[in-house]
């Protein structure tokens, strides 16, 4: 079968996902702060006013209405609470937590409440919820808007997560999340909303727990996360003009992770780079690490060398930002390192 | 309120399982039969079974840590409960939650819960459910004075009053949260009243009297069914035992207690019917033998229930997931 396949945002592709699945599942609903924007007020009640802070689920409102796109207070607990209620008896929510920085004043609900539920229950219930959560620095945002996180999640039985770097993967994997039984956080990377790619019409999966080789090496394997993947890429392209070939591989799945991919790739080329820009501190860099050492020791020619955030809150001025994020040269210098 | 003479027989018997059953579990875990924390509802029947009276397996409860009652109230199988108190395979939650987590979503039971205020904003999901799918299910919330305090509690609340939910916020005041007297803790003079900020009726009940809660509850969940949106009942009682087994209750006189035992639920319940010639005493004293028998039964299949095998610490975290992945590394 051919599919018609076009060009669309990761913006875009979140939306044309939650469409989708909003279509074929009644029970798919959409809760949190603005997703329609302006509930009540009338010259707005039909097409919403804002569709999230940055547009991600601007007119579903208009399709499928206020009773399934519903505007929340600004009160995460309460809401995110809501969505673990709502998913334990019958419903498939989205909830929108705006930033993963708040998880803070919603954290119980997520960790204590949706995640433990089943497993304190003895595997009667099952919460198929979604979190859909903004990350990453880039946009000046400081302290509170612009952490990773995900570790966080990751660590958390009972819960999955997810973190796209494309917007053909960010449409698959959210479907996929939509239609999993478990709760899962869904991390989208701020800067990557008008990152632009090929996207096919119609519904697929791209299954939860599976990396994806990006590009292919055979000198050093540079595993990446979400936004970074794409400095990752940045600097095997970089690093082919010196007759360095990377290989990249796209976690995307972060909880559970896929071993294999890792461990395959790493029998191949023998070197490891890992690029987070989460905190290095107990991260999936730190955990990916782990794991190379615990069960791919043999394989290992060289040190594994972590590209991540400083252990730092992100910084306000823009020199400050630039210097937390990593960079395609500072992946470049830790591949130098060990090649 | 009338109220049809075998309903009054599921009040009676549901009022007197609590109790035997409270009792017995202090017992055992005084006993040392039972791990963990055990927090026991034996004087606060009454709020828990009228409450439940109106209820049917597809509405759904939020609890607390102090759930037992809850549970039965919502007609948990005491058995399964008693297994999963005794941390047994046979448990209702399979030896996995014990008596903080114990739940039974079949029976609509969606938890007794660990974290004080974690109720709230599950009740709203629930209630959620039903307006979305259309249904005429309720969701009731059962919560202490010391979750009053907690900002789930209120945010819940403003979120069951714009949205309309089918959700009845009960407040079990016991006048205690743990040692601190609510008194100290609550600046209002009541917490009914502060439906009032959420814009829906609040209701002060007398939490020993089982036909004033029943009542108050039935108009509630009936304005809950009718999609009139939440209502907020503070029902008063008091709790026989402590916080959880083990307190002391220094925080308590002698004389407090002998006063509240003077409104024990269960016994104004039979002095109400016996006066009133609604039940008889033979009838009474011929479900408390049921009641006791269930207990002991219950007690039986629980310690002959064996433990679960250890490796089931594994299993029911997830729907699916890569089991190499979910045991520990070496």
């Amino acid at each position: 079968m051919v599919v018609a396949t076009r060009v669309l945002s990761y913006r875009q592709a979140i939306n044309e996902a939650l469409r989708l699945e909003m279509r074929r599942d009644p029970t798919v609903i959409l809760m949190g702060e603005d997703v329609a924007g302006g509930a009540t007020i009338q010259h707005i009640e039909q097409e919403g006013a804002w569709g999230g802070p940055l547009g991600v689920t601007k007119s579903l409102v208009s399709e499928f209405g206020r009773q399934r796109v519903l505007d929340t207070p600004i009160s995460e607990a309460a809401f995110i609470g809501a969505a673990v209620g709502a998913a334990v008896t019958g419903l498939r929510p989205v909830a929108e937590l705006m930033f993963v920085d708040f998880f803070g004043v919603c954290m119980d609900q997520i960790f204590n409440q949706g995640a433990k539920l089943r497993y304190m229950f003895g595997g009667k219930a099952k919460v198929p919820m979604v979190i859909r959560t903004m990350i990453g620095a880039g946009f000046g945002a400081a302290g509170q808007h612009s952490g990773c996180h995900y570790a966080v999640f990751a660590h958390m039985p009972g819960l999955k997560a997810v973190a796209p770097a494309t917007p053909y993967d960010a449409k698959g994997l959210l479907i996929a999340a939509i239609r999993d039984d478990d709760p899962v956080m869904f991390f989208e990377h701020k800067m990557l909303y008008d990152m632009t790619g090929e996207v096919p019409e119609g519904d697929y999966v791209v299954p939860i727990g599976k990396a994806d080789i990006k590009r292919e090496g055979n000198d050093v394997t540079i595993v990446a996360i979400s936004r970074m993947v794409h400095i990752a890429l940045e600097a095997a392209k970089r690093l082919s003009t010196e007759g360095i070939e990377a290989e990249v591989v796209d976690l995307r799945s972060l909880s559970p992770l896929d071993e294999d991919a890792v461990l395959s790739s790493l029998a191949k080329t023998r070197r490891l780079v890992v690029v987070d820009e989460d905190n290095p501190r107990c991260s999936v860099a730190a955990d990916i690490a782990a794991l190379a050492v615990d069960k791919g020791f043999d394989y290992l020619d060289a040190p594994v060398k972590l590209v991540t955030a400083p252990h730092t809150p992100v910084p306000f001025s823009p020199s400050l930002e630039r210097y937390y994020i990593p960079t395609p040269e500072r992946v470049i210098a830790a591949v130098r390192e060990i090649v | 309120m009338e109220i049809p003479r075998e309903r009054l027989r599921w009040i009676y018997e549901r009022m007197a399982l609590i109790r035997a059953f409270e009792d017995r579990v202090a017992q055992e875990f005084a006993a040392g039969k039972l791990p963990g924390f055990v927090h026991l509802y034996a004087g606060e029947e009454a709020i828990a079974v009228g409450v439940c009276a109106h209820l049917t397996d597809r509405d759904y409860i939020t609890s607390t840590h102090r759930g037992h009652g809850h549970c039965i109230a919502k007609g948990v199988d005491v058995k399964a409960m008693m297994a999963e108190l005794f941390g047994k395979a046979t448990g209702v939650c399979k030896g996995k939650g014990g008596s903080m987590h114990i739940a039974d979503v079949d029976k609509g039971m969606l938890g007794a819960n660990g974290i004080v205020g974690g109720g709230p904003p599950i009740a709203c999901g629930a209630g959620l459910m039903a307006k979305t799918l259309g249904t005429d299910q309720v969701a009731v919330c059962f919560f202490g004075d010391g979750a009053a305090e907690q900002g789930t509690t209120h945010e819940a609340m403003n979120l069951a009053a714009i949205w309309k939910l089918p959700v009845v916020f009960v407040c079990e005041n016991n006048l205690y949260a743990e040692s601190t007297p609510w008194t100290y803790h609550c600046a209002a003079p009541d917490i009914a009243s502060r439906a009032a900020a959420y814009d829906m009726p609040g209701v002060l009940v007398d939490g020993t009297d089982v036909f004033a809660v029943y009542e108050a509850a039935g108009e509630a969940i009936a304005r809950a069914r009718r999609g009139e949106g939440p209502t907020l009942l503070e029902c008063r009682a008091f709790r026989y035992y402590g916080h959880f087994q083990g307190d002391a209750v220094s925080y308590r006189t002698p004389e407090e207690e002998a006063a509240y035992r003077q409104r024990d639920p269960i016994q104004r319940f039979r002095q109400t019917v016996l006066s009133q010639g609604l039940l008889s005493e033979d009838e009474l004293d011929a479900i408390d033998a049921a009641v006791q028998h269930e207990i002991n039964e219950a007690v039986r299949f629980a310690e002959a229930s064996p433990l679960p095998p250890p490796e089931d610490c594994l299993t029911d975290v997830y729907v699916s997931y890569p089991a190499e992945q979910l045991a520990f590394r070496h």
